[in-house]
């Protein structure tokens, strides 16, 4: 006789949302148990203690919670550029070259016309300069995967160590002192094209910029005829046919925007933040955003909250390492635990499982 | 003669970690798995060999070492850690459904910072002024030559001058690809990546096949980052010293079009790449950052011609990053 | 006495609280062709599945050679001897024939794809195949495809072939072909079971009908001793009385005037041979004909959803006369010169609507480009969805959820609904009864005939031809892509048109 497996999957039809927050929240929960276990067994740390630190190296001064929230506005950032492209199904996995190319654009701007342009215009020059540039970086894999149908995911992929090394030959070319190996602070005496303090906050305008470019964002997937379009031309494109949109040119133009946001992001960090430009810039970010993005749903207002948490947890595990004298990469080891836990418990919220009773064949 | 096989030499050197990696990650998509986590597992690949032998060596002291010891801990240890990276990947991507890209690139944020957290953590513990673990002692058992290369010549310093598991790599590469080609195990690994629909109705085991797959793949590429530290980095470890060897090693399954023989001479040509530069007089050290992107930029002319062709040969699995439910309808 | 190869006694299954299938009983002996006759969705394939172990019998048994047996799947099956080559195939096409063929495999023994080849060639050879063993499936057409499906079950031992409709995908040659092949297999003493619902194949090549309706079983017949009009018979049973409320039309004028249309799938098959038939205002044509001969293609090509190789289609502006040509114009196109073109394509969730999304964004998949600037005037959405929601009774706890979580019938209330809300002057509908309870199907039906009666001119692909014929003014019948006979509804019977629908009609004329 044919036996019956113990238990089998049965797809939920709908579930309510607040136990799908029920279960998300638990997976945080029993992920930050298991990374709590880990401390303890790694470094024989009080795990209670080690997220008390944690709090604390977040927002436990303001100097830290202006940190936490320049840190979350960057990667929040890019996430929203991420987004468009995901929600048209497109796996744009290139967001680090794309800010590093609006970063190096930027750096440019302010290298070459630093002191020989007003500040209002220069601001203008390298804002533009960022967002062609990174638009451009993201609309060459799109171009390619419209045309041909080439693999997205891998293209932009590769794209991201080509702008790494354009940039590597630059910091080298331009380095002050030269042979030093670095850019160095760009327009240190003058700080022109520096992203002025406001009421002191040196991070202020960066942290508004993402502000508005969130609810832009949202504006643009959720209410404007483009986003519809992305929208439909994500979920099918047989029926974005049927309806008579332009799937190619939908491709393209939502990686020349998706681009031009990463490119902002890159004009933030160099103009607002940094006033460098490295390697390092991005610094592994375009890869984080893509997890921030996806914890959220592609929805730009729970993306706050997905890049917040990655971010107290990578500013939190940084307070640890620095009090504990363990290793900065702790916070990594966090992070990727609990991205584990969050993307596994989605599989309990689409699924339900049933154990098989014993004697089912018996049937009225 | 010296500067011809200096070149080989460290071009091989350089090439072996990639084909690595590679043949790992070949093996790994050709079950229809984009495992962006190959970076990180060859972190926690080279990290756990760096743990095996340090344990060994500060347990036993530099003097008492067995040979045969010195090199199976540390293999042993490498390919238990890349293999629960492997496992982690499945679990959540077959089991649990999760999407492959984000559990990619998580295993690589979570793998990286193992091997650097550790890393850093047997530093502290070996009290040494430099940042990096010296494991000098284990690496050059690891190195240890083939008795006759040193009697033969030029032949023997191209050929027969590397430590064994370069010669491992070369043989997995062949191995992978005798299998994929030719056996019937490797026809149904194809069926599975191509379609996995059709491959389920045929009666293989599709979870089977992609959990197998996934893994050995995993531990394959975690032995890339064995190799590296105890060949090219003389037992070496410093934290990142790695760099993006990982993500190279993706590049080159699509340099060689899915296939690990190609992928052999394909890690040759990346090695070359990556040490050109020093062998190109008067090049400025700006110039060596642009050829150090020539290997991507192959990779991306290679990745268009392929879609532009058509070729069905040289295309990526049909279901690459797909998942498979057989229920769904 | 002889034992049957294959023995069926009562078997039920039930899908929901619907039969698909209902006490049948039948048995195909060795050396002998069965063909299984039936309308679609008379519970042909749902029979055979459950031989081939894709689905499992709620009552009744199977016998193998007299031996009661439980077949719970595929490989099961194959253990009896028993393979089954389906009407979608199941390939790899990066795949050589041999690699599709052993596929699977875990024969002991080396694993040798030149002995494989071999043996395929035997296969072939002995029943008259022609297979390159070593070409690609991507190569390959459809009927190739076909044979290497065929050969993967004879290479796996099978006695007893099943197929599902096999001459649905070829062209007369190949069917031919596909018989002549069928015949030696039968002299070779294999059993062999045949969907299909065009009578004349039945009647070539089958010994044994057994017909269907409605999941019933109606009963077996040899083929010597019967003809197509008595098989109809069998096939439709008597005339049953619907009472679908049909208006005359009230002053047809011509619509849309389509000529010489031409046009291939995406493999390249010609499926539309010099289509030339006009749609009235004012009128319901139906268009009835087997399923799959290009019934889909011509309402697509219409829709500007499909290029058409020669040919054209007119439209005749009720309000001005004017003339406009339709050939090479996108959807969006035919929009924007004013035309109210509606489409119910058979694929609703792939095709007419977004799953994810719910009744109002579905709404404004046709007119989310209206209003001036960049932002989306969901109002009207919203009222039209609320709308068909209240008019349609469709069940759904709100307008945003999304419409993948309907029930069918609701998921076509809202597509139809959608299409309706234009005020089209022709409307174009694909099956939009499919899967639909009787309540909601009603509701469908005189949802075209008030189209009707608002004077657009409705183009109805049906499947069940009493429904056909009570509704439709004019029903176009289709056979292979060809037209073969425009009938009155009104004094057309159904034997008339299934004979249409086999009709061979000379495609090099």
């Amino acid at each position: 006789m044919h036996k019956e497996p113990l238990f089998h999957l049965v797809k939920r039809p709908a579930i309510k949302w607040y136990e799908a927050w029920f279960i998300r929240i638990m997976s945080v929960v029993f992920a930050l148990i298991v990374a709590g276990i880990i401390t303890l067994a790694l470094t024989g740390l009080n795990p209670i203690k080690v997220y008390l630190t944690m709090i604390d190296g977040a927002i436990g001064t303001v100097r830290r919670s202006w940190a936490l929230a320049q840190k979350t506005a960057m990667l929040l950032c890019i996430a929203l550029a991420l987004t468009p492209a995901f929600r048209m199904r497109f796996w744009n996995t290139g967001a680090e070259g794309q800010v590093l190319a609006g970063g190096m654009a930027t750096a440019t701007v302010m290298l070459l016309f630093g002191n020989k342009l007003p500040n209002g215009l220069l601001f203008v020059f390298m804002f533009v300069a960022a967002v062609l540039a990174g638009a451009v970086w993201g609309v060459i894999p799109a171009i390619f995967k419209a045309k041909w149908g080439t693999n997205e995911t891998l293209f932009t992929l590769m794209m991201n160590y080509i702008a790494i090394q354009i940039i590597g030959y630059f910091v080298l070319e331009w380095s002050v002192p030269k042979g030093s190996g670095q850019i160095g602070v760009i327009n240190q005496n003058t700080q022109a094209g520096w992203i002025p303090a406001i009421a002191g906050k040196a991070y202020l305008v960066n942290i508004i910029v993402v502000i508005v470019l969130t609810i832009l964002v949202y504006v643009y997937l959720t209410y404007t005829k483009h986003g519809y379009e992305i929208t439909v031309v994500g979920e099918s494109e047989r029926t974005a046919r049927y309806i008579g949109i332009d799937v190619k040119k939908v491709i393209i133009r939502t990686m020349l925007l998706s681009g031009a946001i990463c490119g902002i992001a890159g004009f933030l960090l160099v103009a607002g933040s940094d006033h460098t430009i490295t390697k390092d810039t991005a610094g592994g970010n375009g890869f984080t955003a893509i997890m921030v993005c996806w914890l959220a749903k592609f929805n730009p207002i729970w993306m706050v909250l997905t890049a917040l948490l990655i971010c107290f947890l990578q500013k939190g595990a940084g307070e640890i390492a620095t009090m504990y004298q363990l290793n900065l990469s702790f916070s990594d080891i966090i992070t990727g635990i609990i991205i584990f836990f969050i993307v596994g418990c989605e599989f309990f919220i689409n699924y339900r499982i049933i154990f098989n009773r014993h004697g089912k064949e018996v049937k009225a | 003669m010296s500067s011809i096989v200096m070149f080989i030499q460290r071009m091989v050197i350089q090439g072996i970690p990639l084909l690595y990696g590679s043949t790992g990650e070949i093996l790994t998509e050709k079950s229809g798995h984009l495992n962006l986590g190959i970076p990180g597992i060859m972190y926690v690949g080279a990290i756990g060999g760096v743990i095996g032998a340090f344990l060994y060596e500060t347990r036993v002291g530099a003097a008492n070492i067995v040979p045969a010891l010195a090199i199976l801990i540390p293999l042993v240890c490498s390919m238990l850690c890349s293999l629960l990276m492997g496992l982690i990947y499945c679990f959540l991507t077959v089991t649990l459904r999760a999407n492959q890209n984000v559990t990619g690139l998580a295993l690589t944020t979570f793998g990286v910072g193992i091997g650097n957290f550790f890393g850093g953590s047997l530093i502290k513990l070996s009290n040494a002024d430099v940042p990096s673990i010296n494991l000098t002692a284990t690496s050059n058992y690891f190195k240890t030559k083939l008795p006759f290369a040193g009697n033969l010549g030029v032949i023997g310093d191209i050929f027969f001058s590397y430590s064994f598991l370069a010669y491992v790599a070369i043989i997995i590469a062949l191995v992978s690809a005798y299998v994929l080609k030719k056996t019937r195990v490797g026809l149904h690994l194809r069926a599975v990546g191509e379609n996995p629909a059709t491959a389920d109705a045929a009666g293989i085991n599709v979870t089977k096949y992609k959990y197998i797959s996934t893994c050995i793949g995993s531990v394959v590429a975690g032995l890339g980052g064995l190799y590296y530290i105890m060949d090219y980095a003389f037992g070496v470890w410093s934290n990142n010293g790695f760099g993006d060897r990982g993500w190279l090693s993706v590049a080159l399954v699509i340099f060689s079009t899915w296939k690990p023989d190609v992928a052999i001479l394909g890690s040759m040509l990346f090695g070359a790449l990556l040490i050109l530069q020093n062998y190109i007089p008067n090049l400025s050290m700006s110039a060596q950052e642009l050829i150090k992107m020539t290997p991507y930029l192959v990779t991306i002319i290679v990745l268009v011609i392929i879609s532009a062709k058509k070729k069905r040969e040289n295309a990526p699995p049909a279901s690459l990053g797909l998942a498979y439910f057989r229920e769904e309808r | 006495m002889k034992t049957p190869a294959i023995e069926l006694k009562n078997i039920t299954k039930t899908f929901g609280s619907n039969y698909a299938n209902k006490d049948v009983c039948l048995s195909v002996y060795n050396g002998e062709i069965l063909s299984i006759l039936g309308e679609n969705g008379s519970g042909k394939t749902t029979l055979l599945n459950m031989i081939s172990g894709i689905y499992y019998p709620d009552s009744g048994q199977i016998f193998v050679n007299g031996e009661e047996v439980t077949i719970t799947s595929p490989s099961d099956a194959f253990k009896y001897r028993i393979g089954m080559i389906h009407q979608h195939f199941k390939l790899v096409d990066v795949f050589t024939a041999t690699e599709n063929i052993i596929l699977g495999l875990e024969d002991n023994g080396k694993y040798d794809l030149k002995k494989a080849s071999e043996k395929v060639k035997e296969i072939a050879d002995q029943y008259g195949f022609e297979i390159d063993p070593n070409k690609k499936i991507y190569d390959m057409s459809v009927s190739e495809k076909q044979t290497v499906e065929i050969i993967k079950v004879l290479y796996r031992g099978a006695d007893v072939l099943m197929l599902d409709e096999p001459t649905a995908v070829l062209t007369p040659q190949e069917t031919r072909k596909l018989f002549s092949v069928m015949k030696r297999m039968k002299e070779d003493g294999k059993a062999l079971i045949i969907i299909t619902h065009k009578l004349n194949e039945v009647m070539e090549i089958s010994d044994k009908v057994a017909v269907l309706r409605k999941g019933e079983y109606i009963g077996t017949v040899d083929t010597a001793n019967t003809n197509e009009n008595e098989l109809t018979e069998m096939m439709v049973g008597q005339k049953v009385v619907l009472h679908i409320d049909r208006s005359d039309p009230v002053d047809p004028q011509d619509r849309l005037i389509v000529a010489h249309l031409n046009c291939f799938n995406d493999e390249g098959l010609k499926v539309l041979h010099d289509v030339t038939f006009t749609a009235k205002s004012g009128e319901i044509l139906g268009v009835a004909g087997i399923a799959g001969s290009g019934q889909r293609e011509l309402l697509e090509t219409i829709a500007g959803l499909q290029p058409m190789v020669t040919g054209g289609v007119q439209y005749i502006n009720p309000e001005t006369g004017g003339i406009e040509f339709l050939r090479d114009k996108t959807p969006l196109e035919i929009r924007e010169l004013g035309i109210r073109l509606s489409f119910v394509p058979e694929d609703r969730l792939g095709m007419g609507l977004v799953g994810n999304m719910g009744t109002t964004d579905n709404m404004l998949l046709r007119s989310y480009l209206k209003g001036k600037g960049m932002f989306l005037h969901k109002d009207e959405s919203k009222k039209l969805a609320k709308k068909v929601i209240n008019e349609l009774e469709v069940v759904t706890p709100d307008a945003e959820f999304p419409v993948r979580k309907l029930s069918g019938g609701n998921v076509q209330k809202v597509l139809v609904g959608r299409e309706i809300a234009a005020a089209p002057t022709v409307f174009m509908a694909a099956y939009p009864v499919r899967g639909l309870d009787i309540n909601s199907s009603y509701l469908i039906y005189n949802l075209l005939d008030e189209q009707k009666r608002n004077g657009a001119a409705v183009i109805f692909v049906g499947e069940d031809l009493d429904v056909l014929i009570a509704l439709c003014d004019r029903i176009l019948v289709i056979g292979s892509g060809s037209v073969t006979g425009i009938v009155d509804a009104r004094t057309t019977t159904k034997e008339e048109i299934g004979l249409l629908m086999t009709k061979e009609v000379n495609k090099n004329a």
